[in-house]
């Protein structure tokens, strides 16, 4: 969602010049390969026990796009759910601003199910880790697979995603903005800024 | 392709304080994202695993100087609950009793890299005290009559739970005011977040000077039952009081007491709040004590676990991790 994926960062780095990436039909493309992709994957008989699970707060309108075109496409609606990692994250105090922690919301069942976590932008992997750990804190799903819409590399841990939207290259300094704003698609961007300082990206 | 500029974005609450000392400086955003915080912290209580590792390799020191079990344990299990590790030290098993300071004995559980210590002291300042000499966190379990901030922070949340908002309620306060730190915190933070606060009392116990913290003062409970939102109720401090502040106890029951009879003028909505422990039959009669539909007495409990919780969370994450200590060349 476009206010949560702005709130994480420092605003030293507001009203920077910025390249656009993708813009809403780039951004809608990718997203239909995606749900194609998720659909391939897990097949027909995978998808009544499949959860999109969006990672706070990037993930969650991912989560909602990828939950409602594969509904369109096949009928069946997977189950949706959001979770916020602040607990479990393992840099508690390095952050550079604390944000309010939101509700973790998961189907009832996990433990009978293939979770597909949902974040807009893969960096260092830490996000990820923890979200790993917090849906395990609620149940053991059969498997969990990775949607991210950018991975923009620089990952620091052994975990990488299942389905990409787009992949890139980018520095240290630099840091990835997404918009998929839920009230009006045709608004949907994706930029690459510079930040003056190193590790731009909330990791 | 190329923008100029991207959307402006929604300044993210702050919270930036090593340590939690009392609600009078807390500002009404500062206290509206702890309870915010304490909201998601009341989730995880709910789970089949209700522990996050949020504060994993943390330590915590429980330093109550004066007695107190339920804030002692609710700290305890709020660490706990967060994966710090914590010990716990009264004032009897310390080495005050020997003639330490409590600066002194403050300084060796710092060097011993002790990240939070929460305190409970019989001196206002206390926490403040500490809060300026320490680099860990000191959380105020309740210093002299001055505050007890997580006390008034579990209040607030509860009401605000049950009512979807604190501004516009009025809440009476009644009883041994003079004396309470609960109610010193409670006033600041409901006139704060926009309540209205009246003290009920005898003027020995709630002296008309507590107008000028800009609240009012009435001398009989029947003067605020058919009108408040909330009714706290504080138990006598006897442990406090080294002369008699009114004439016997059934006097202060005939004036004060939340009877039967006079629950029965209550508001229907109206909470009945104790921060506890009670004495049944003095403030508030036993009935009206385990009344199921005013009575949150037991909700303020486990409400106290998610608020200490966040208060632990939010000290730490805006404190660093304290530094090696400094080597000295030989």
């Amino acid at each position: 969602m476009f206010d949560g994926a702005f709130a994480m960062s420092d605003s030293s780095s507001l009203a920077r010049p910025s390249t656009l990436l993708m813009d809403a039909d780039a951004v809608a493309r990718a997203l239909r390969r995606m749900a194609d992709q998720i659909i391939e994957h897990n097949g027909a008989k995978g998808l009544e026990r499949l959860a999109i699970v969006g990672i706070h707060t990037g993930g969650v309108e991912l989560a909602r796009r990828l939950a409602h075109l594969i509904e369109q496409a096949e009928g069946v609606r997977p189950a949706f759910g959001v979770v916020d990692v602040s607990m479990h994250r393992d840099d508690l105090s390095q952050r550079p601003r604390l944000t309010s922690i939101q509700p973790t919301q998961l189907p009832l069942d996990l433990d009978t199910m293939t979770v597909v976590l949902a974040d807009d932008v893969f960096h260092t992997g830490r996000t990820v880790r923890a979200a790993l750990d917090a849906v395990g804190d609620f149940g053991r799903p059969r498997a969990i697979q990775l949607a991210v819409l950018v991975n923009r590399g620089r990952r620091q841990l052994p975990i990488r995603p299942d389905y990409t939207g787009k992949k890139m290259s980018t520095a240290a300094d630099e840091r990835v903005a997404v918009r998929l704003d839920g009230d009006a698609p045709a608004r949907d961007a994706v930029w690459l800024e510079k930040t003056d300082r190193r590790g731009g990206q909330p990791a | 392709m190329s923008l100029a500029t991207e959307p402006s974005r929604p300044a993210a609450p702050l919270w930036k304080r090593k340590d939690l000392v009392g609600i009078q400086e807390l500002s009404a955003e500062e206290i509206t994202l702890l309870l915010d915080t304490a909201r998601q912290f009341k989730q995880v209580g709910a789970r089949d695993v209700k522990k996050v590792p949020a504060l994993q390799g943390r330590t915590l020191v429980n330093f109550f100087v004066e007695p107190s079990t339920r804030t002692r344990t609710s700290f305890e299990l709020a660490a706990m609950r967060l994966s710090a590790d914590v010990i716990n030290i009264s004032a009897s098993s310390s080495s005050l009793v020997k003639g330490e300071s409590l600066k002194d004995t403050a300084l060796v559980l710092q060097a011993n890299n002790v990240d939070i210590v929460v305190l409970r002291h019989s001196s206002a300042g206390a926490a403040q005290f500490l809060a300026e000499r320490l680099r860990s966190s000191i959380i105020n379990a309740g210093d002299g009559a001055h505050e007890h901030p997580t006390q008034a922070l579990l209040d607030l949340f509860t009401i605000r739970e049950r009512r979807g908002h604190i501004e516009g309620l009025h809440v009476a306060i009644v009883g041994d005011i003079l004396f309470s730190r609960v109610a010193r915190s409670n006033i600041w933070g409901l006139l704060k977040l926009g309540a209205k606060v009246t003290l009920v009392g005898p003027s020995t116990l709630v002296p008309r000077v507590f107008e000028r913290m800009g609240v009012a003062v009435v001398r009989r409970i029947d003067d605020v039952l058919g009108t408040v939102d909330v009714i706290n109720l504080l138990r006598i401090q006897h442990e406090r009081q080294r002369r008699a502040y009114f004439p016997g106890l059934g006097e202060y029951i005939n004036l004060f007491g939340l009877t039967k009879e006079r629950a029965r003028c209550l508001r229907p909505d109206c909470l009945i709040m104790h921060p506890g422990p009670i004495n049944r039959g003095v403030e508030i009669d036993s009935e009206v004590a385990d009344d199921p539909v005013h009575s949150v007495i037991l909700e303020q409990v486990t409400n106290g676990l998610a608020v200490r919780m966040a208060a632990l969370y939010l000290c730490a994450a805006a404190s660093r991790p304290l530094p090696p200590a400094p080597r000295k060349e030989p």
